[in-house]
């Protein structure tokens, strides 16, 4: 069955395709998020949500329901609530709008598998529903670790809350990680299939919502000037980079075990290289898309040595940005003989005839030089050149880079004359910049991807299918380095380990200074 | 920082611009418009203040035009604040003597930037013809303001016989939160609407578009009423269902009534000028629903001076 994409049942004779100041707005619903009390939640939904609110973009009937372990009563969780609103929110904090949606805040205080908690939680959404006029519209939030998932489901479906009547409609939302191979992503999407269908399940990719990775399509679609060159024909390679200048801090108990590549590369590394690889979508709507990205995942190609054409390592201490930092080993909650790695990169080939041939190398680590995220496409050199040797020493490869964070923005890097008598050609970049201007009016990440749950607008959430091709590409990966004993150490605050650098060097190329 | 140039020419003020961006190494030129800005030294500190406020979202090149004494000799005195000093763009006053005025066309035409759209925009009264304005001519949308007319209703009334695309009036863009939340309330199945209502200041013209975009909109009969403002202060759905009534007495907060719902309470301010002016920078496109309106609008009140 397809939702409409607006809630009304009638096209609203007060909205038309040629009016395009009013906003799109959310229906009537409630948001319950599980998970309220965590940093997420603190520092990024609730001011998102405040946000929205802000930018009249949340109906009159929207409700928000905060669902914990903890002794809080309603205006407990508001008083909370407005903290984190205050701390955190990109808009400046108006009373009338906190008011507003204030006046939709609820709290349910109870444990997971508590029965008694969720019949609570279904008799406040319903009240909600007659106070409010939320209409029976339920978005759940799940922001829990995974392995909760099956618990909440469960109760969702126990409680009658799973089940939609009428024109209502139930989402859920859930965050990555989405399993942590590819049997058991299949095995969470199992627990959450049984009980919603798959268009109600919204896979949050916060990198999808930002803007800068949804101008890569802008900037391959909408123009001419970058399509022709996009393929094999002058790419000489795609430099796929996700570096942090941060340790594992508090994640370690999630993340020992897990890795760099489980983390990053399955997910943000690969939606970005479908981004960049894809053809064309027929049209701009979610199936559209979601198909061109999985043509292109699925066309995505391991290389047949994987100890040549993969590299991880593990920061060990040292001076970072003026600070001494511990080394992985010694981070707390760390075993000492952990084989986990903190730096992954990899070779990787789509075999299309735009692609073929051309490797696209992707690497992301912590505690690296700085923190960057980055797609660069880098051209082959100009076959002929008429300059000599000499004259053009100091020219590189052509570039492309599309700055992700921070910095938002293109980057193209040229040659150019150096001013002067003798005939020298040295690089110089051109630059767009969203710069502090355009970012500071734009939504955050989350701020898009909650309004696109509440309306209902899937492009920018990946499918199941998605996740398990994600999953089909790092598997042997992972497998190979199980096998293959403990990761490189590599200084903190350097570009990541030797093998890193011979992954490209083998291949006469080199990795860019981001 | 800003630069001093009294006495100057539109090439001295150009080589003063591509200076500058030398100085802070030559970065690129990141500005998506000019906003020509057409005022008098009473209206320009906010003018320009609020200009700077929407150049945050669209990075611009301000050109504020403020007329002086038209019998002095014809000079120009510049003033250019740098990037980076009241925004991400640059503003430049001219202020312009003598015989000059009548020529703002001339002085801004070296001064654009390439390229890229220019906007116009009058905070004080408008020209009634804005297309044909030497500043309007240049420009690709042209941003006027009835409410500051003597009679606002005559004088957007006046504007909309002389209409071309690209053409539009921030008495409309203060409309859009109350637009958006009635479209909202309607995306909710509702019963057929029958007959609206529309109460606010007398001489506001938004009340008047508002009843003319409902009219326009829902093929209704539309009333407008009067009351002491701040502005626009409610409007009502009659459909065969029941009422949707919004009200807002205070000018910040609307309790919004349906007949099959509770009474909610939201959120809808006035909106400050660099929130209008941003929205309308943000397509710089015709509004073909503005001109549907406003030509309904004026349909609607020839034919209510039309003797009974």
């Amino acid at each position: 069955m397809k939702e409409p994409v607006m809630p009304g049942a009638i096209p609203n004779p007060l909205r038309s395709e040629l009016d395009r100041r009013l906003p799109r707005i959310a229906g009537p619903s409630v948001l319950v998020l599980f998970g309220v009390t965590g940093d997420l939640a603190r520092k990024k939904l609730l001011p998102a949500i405040y946000d929205l609110a802000n930018r009249g973009m949340l109906p009159p009937g929207f409700g928000l329901v905060g669902f914990a372990r903890r002794e809080w009563e309603h205006q407990d969780f508001a008083a909370e609530a407005q903290q984190a609103v205050r701390e955190n929110a990109r808009t400046p904090f108006r009373e009338d709008v906190w008011k507003q949606l204030s006046e939709g805040l609820r709290f349910v205080a109870g444990e997971l598998h508590d029965d008694a908690a969720f019949d609570e939680l279904a008799r406040t959404v319903r009240e909600l529903d007659a106070d409010r006029g939320t209409g029976g519209n339920y978005a759940f939030y799940l922001s829990l670790p995974p392995k909760l998932f099956p618990t909440v489901v469960k109760q969702l479906k126990r409680s009658n809350l799973a089940e939609s009547e009428g024109a209502a409609w139930r989402r859920v939302v859930i965050e990555k990680p989405f399993g942590h191979d590819l049997q058991s992503a299949r095995e969470l999407n199992a627990v959450v299939d049984d009980v919603f269908p798959p268009h109600s399940v919204f896979r949050i990719d916060h990198y999808l919502g930002k803007e800068t990775v949804q101008n890569i399509m802008a900037l391959r679609f909408a123009n001419t000037l970058f399509e022709p060159l996009w393929n094999r024909n002058y790419v000489d390679h795609v430099q796929i980079t996700m570096a942090e200048d941060i340790g594992v801090g508090g994640r370690a108990g999630y993340y020992d075990g897990i890795g760099a590549a489980r983390d990053v590369i399955q997910n943000h590394l690969l939606q970005l290289l479908a981004l960049v690889a894809m053809e064309e979508p027929v049209t701009f709507s979610a199936d559209a898309i979601r198909a061109e990205k999985e043509k292109v995942l699925s066309a995505v190609e391991l290389p047949d040595d994987l100890a040549a054409g993969t590299a991880r390592g593990q920061y060990a201490e040292g001076w970072q940005g003026g600070e001494y930092v511990p080394g992985y080993l010694q981070e707390e909650g760390i075993p000492d003989d952990s084989a986990t790695e903190t730096y992954a990169a990899m070779k990787l080939g789509v075999s299309s005839r735009r692609w073929a041939g051309v490797p696209f190398y992707l690497r992301t680590g912590k505690r690296l030089g700085r923190r960057v995220t980055e797609v660069a496409l880098v051209f082959q050199r100009a076959p002929h050149q008429v300059f000599s040797s000499v004259d053009v020493e100091d020219l590189g490869q052509n570039a492309l880079v599309l700055r992700i964070q921070p910095d938002e923005g293109v980057t193209v890097r040229f040659g150019s004359k150096v001013p002067g008598a003798s005939m020298e050609v040295r690089d110089v970049t051109m630059d767009f910049a969203y710069g502090q201007s355009f970012t500071e009016a734009s939504p955050e990440a989350y701020e898009r991807l909650i309004l696109d749950v509440l309306i209902g607008d899937p492009p920018l959430f990946p499918r199941q299918e998605e996740v398990e091709l994600s999953w089909r590409i790092l598997d042997p990966v992972e497998e190979f380095w199980a096998k293959a004993g403990r990761p490189e150490q590599y200084e903190a605050g350097t570009w990541g380990p030797a093998s890193g650098h011979d992954l490209l060097s083998r291949d006469g190329r080199q990795w860019r200074r981001p | 920082m800003t630069l001093y140039l009294p006495r100057t020419t539109t090439s001295e003020i150009t080589e003063a611009l591509t200076a500058e961006r030398h100085s802070i190494g030559g970065g690129a030129l990141n500005m998506v418009l000019t906003l020509i800005v057409v005022t008098d030294e009473a209206d320009h500190y906010d003018a320009v203040r609020a200009a700077t406020e929407a150049g945050r979202e669209h990075p611009s090149r301000i050109l504020a035009l403020i007329r002086r004494d038209p019998g002095a000799e014809p000079s120009i005195d510049a003033e250019i604040r740098r990037p980076g000093t009241s925004g991400p763009g640059e503003a430049v006053l001219l202020r312009l003597y003598g015989p000059l005025g009548d020529h703002p066309g001339a002085v801004v035409t070296p001064l654009l930037v390439p390229d890229t759209p220019v906007v116009a925009w009058w905070p004080g009264v408008g020209p009634q013809h804005p297309a044909a304005d030497p500043v309007g001519r240049l420009a690709h949308r042209r941003i006027t303001d009835a409410l500051r007319a003597p009679d606002p209703v005559a004088d957007l009334l006046g504007r909309i016989r002389n209409y071309e695309p690209g053409d539009t009036d921030l008495t409309w863009t203060r409309l859009t939160p109350w637009r958006s939340l009635l479209a909202s309330t309607m995306d909710q199945p509702s019963g057929w609407v029958e007959a609206a209502e529309v109460t606010g200041e007398p001489d506001y013209p938004s009340a008047d578009l508002l009843a003319a975009w409902l009219s326009d909109q829902l093929q209704v009969r539309v009333e407008r009423h009067t009351s002491d403002g701040p502005g626009i202060t409610g409007a009502r759905l009659i459909t065969e269902q029941g009422d949707i009534t919004l009200q807002r007495q205070d000018g910040r907060v609307a309790t919004l009534s349906r007949f099959d719902q509770p009474v909610q309470t939201v959120a809808l301010s006035r909106r400050r000028a660099p929130d209008s002016l941003a929205e309308e920078l943000r397509r710089l496109d015709a509004d073909e629903i503005y001109e549907r309106t406003a030509k309904h609008m004026a349909a609607l009140a020839d034919r209510s001076e039309e003797p009974v």
